[in-house]
């Protein structure tokens, strides 16, 4: 078989499959030997079933031979972040709380990729319940970016990221509730697609906070994307938040939708604190964009500047609650020093959740108790409505937002982790998309000098997808950086 | 907003049930004492008259028929639990005497 099947695209891989030119446990076979040639650097997957994943290909190939393949994922292997449950797999969230832990059940997504047909290969690294942007904060092993392995692959869905980037899954799932999608595809150099909350049903999805918390796919190329997201979309009566809204033809959108479009610039995204080599390639995006013909018009979101300290306000107090159920008395780690009913609690708490989950746990506990709830909660509900209100009035001029997607590329390992407050700050331009709500989209724009990648990040209205899948496309398809692979 | 240093660490890991470890106390007390006085910016806005969002998109009494659907069996149910006997979860003695 062809060498080079690990850095094909989704659309390559399924004509290849169509052809009769691969079958799907060849390819899913080529897949698990790419992992094992290469995770032992990059530390992307928690586990991977590799006779689950093989049966799963043969019943691919069998429906193709009969002549009733499912779609376009029928055959194709997928990753998913190890905080959305497949039955019979493990589901950890990389925490010692949940070492043991196998799903009972399937998430709706899962259900969604089963239905597809798609082979689900391997559970991915996170920061622990998915609170990190470094992918450090897993209590297993710390997943390293495929382009220097000195550096993290972002988080938290670093795994996810990872995995595509280093050429063994061509798609994965994620989640992001404050740019974990976004983030670490924009450090790894591959496509990651937040949608608007609700698009995607949360339900099987391990929650941290569930007001922000969104699956979304990550893939080499933004076409890829969208028929992950084409299968996975949709409103579930298993998630009460998720949206009854019918689901438009993304591929077709692609098509069909073409420049020039109406895009913002919102001039708070360009200030303090961004890399001048990330400032310069996202101006040359802007300019791309305005070389086609697209009006660039500057915006403003002046309550930007507040959205980390509005995040980590909501978020960590509905991770404290939610958070709460993992108590050591019915399926989690249990303390074998309790003395006493209550003691089982503090002690299977204290050895099940590592540092950075605990330090949440306490910050949202104190923005939540008695006396300062006011002062924090419901001001930082307060202030998320002006930010939201900021970016609808940005759309009333323009189709997208056309900003960095993280101020700078991929950092060392341990340069921040130290230092909470400034890995907080780390997430600061994609934070303000899950506040409001927002589909947002951070594709491949170029390496800097050091041979690192960049991302730009496409914000969209509401139930905005496909346009912003169309505005990506279009830059994608007049560059080649999606080709650009990491040597490993 | 806050009295800066005066977070009571032993108050909220009781809150939250954490056993801290006298390291972990330390540590979060200062770190926490820093993020909060990050968070001292938001008593800057002027939020007087502004509704406080809970969610992106409003969505009120989801409600479906009251049927019954197929759940879990009791051996599913407590599969996971570190301690369990007749199908029920077993936990330490709650109530002496």
């Amino acid at each position: 078989m062809a060498v080079d099947l690990h850095f094909k695209t989704l659309s390559e891989l399924q004509a290849l499959l169509s052809a009769g030119e691969l079958s799907s446990v060849e390819l899913t076979q080529a897949l698990v030997d790419r992992k094992e040639a290469v995770d032992d650097k990059v530390q992307a997957f928690n586990s991977l079933d590799k006779e689950q994943a093989i049966a799963q290909a043969e019943a691919a190939d069998q429906r193709r031979a009969a002549g009733s393949v499912l779609g376009p994922l029928d055959g194709i292997p997928i990753g998913l972040k190890d905080v959305i449950s497949v039955k019979g797999q493990p589901l950890t969230c990389s925490s010692k709380m949940l070492e043991n832990f196998v799903s009972p059940y399937d998430a709706t997504a899962t259900t969604h990729l089963k239905v597809a047909g798609a082979v689900l290969s391997g559970r991915l690294n996170m920061d622990e319940f998915a609170m990190g942007s470094s992918t450090e904060n897993s209590a297993f092993k710390t997943t390293v970016n495929p382009w220097d392995l000195e550096r993290v692959a972002g988080g938290s869905s670093g795994g996810s990221a990872a995995a595509v980037s280093a050429g063994a899954v061509p798609v994965s799932l994620g989640s992001d509730t404050g740019g974990s999608i976004r983030q670490p595809a924009s450090f790894c150099g591959v496509v990651g697609f937040k949608p608007t909350y609700g698009r995607v049903s949360r339900f099987g999805l391990v929650a941290y906070a569930s007001s922000l918390d969104q699956i979304g796919p990550f893939g080499r190329s933004v076409k890829d994307v969208a028929t992950v997201l084409q299968t996975i979309a949709g409103h579930d009566p298993k998630d009460s938040t998720s949206i009854e809204q019918d689901v438009p033809d993304y591929a077709g959108a692609i098509e069909s939708n073409k420049s020039p479009w109406k895009l913002g610039i919102p001039k708070e995204y360009f200030g303090e604190g961004l890399d001048p080599e990330v400032k310069a390639s996202i101006q040359s995006a802007i300019d791309w964009y305005a070389d086609q013909g697209c009006e660039i018009h500057e915006v403003t979101l002046p309550h930007m500047d507040l959205a980390v300290a509005v995040y980590y306000i909501i978020a960590t107090a509905e991770a404290s609650s939610n958070l709460a159920r993992y108590d050591g008395v019915r399926y989690t780690h249990r303390s074998k020093d309790a003395e006493n009913a209550i003691d089982l609690y503090f002690k299977s708490r204290a050895e099940g959740f590592g540092e950075e989950v605990k330090r949440r746990i306490i910050l949202g506990t104190y923005v939540l108790s008695s006396g300062y709830y006011d002062a924090y909660y419901l001001r930082a509900q307060k202030v998320r409505t002006l930010i939201r209100l900021d970016f609808m009035k940005a759309y009333e001029t323009v189709d997208a937002l056309l900003t960095p997607t993280s101020p700078f590329v991929s950092f060392k390992a341990g340069e921040k982790n130290e230092d909470p407050l400034a890995m907080y700050l780390s997430d600061i331009y994609t934070i303000s998309a899950n506040l409001a709500g927002i589909p947002g989209i951070s594709i491949p724009c170029g390496l800097n000098s050091e041979g690192l990648p960049v991302g730009l990040q496409i914000q969209g209205k509401p139930f905005g997808e496909a346009d912003l899948l169309a505005i990506a496309n279009a830059y994608e398809e007049a560059h080649d950086y999606s080709s650009q692979h990491p040597s490993l | 907003m806050s009295d800066k240093g005066s977070i009571d660490i032993d108050y909220l890991a009781n809150l939250a049930r954490i056993e801290l470890t006298d390291k972990e106390r330390e540590l979060f007390s200062s770190q926490l004492a820093d993020i909060l006085g990050y968070f001292e910016q938001l008593n800057q806005v002027d939020v007087s008259g502004v509704e406080p969002m809970a969610h992106a998109f409003q969505v009120e009494n989801v409600l479906r028929e009251d049927e019954s659907v197929e759940g879990f069996d009791a051996n599913t149910a407590v599969e996971h639990a570190a301690a369990k006997r007749n199908h029920m979860v077993q936990v330490p003695k709650v109530v002496e005497g």
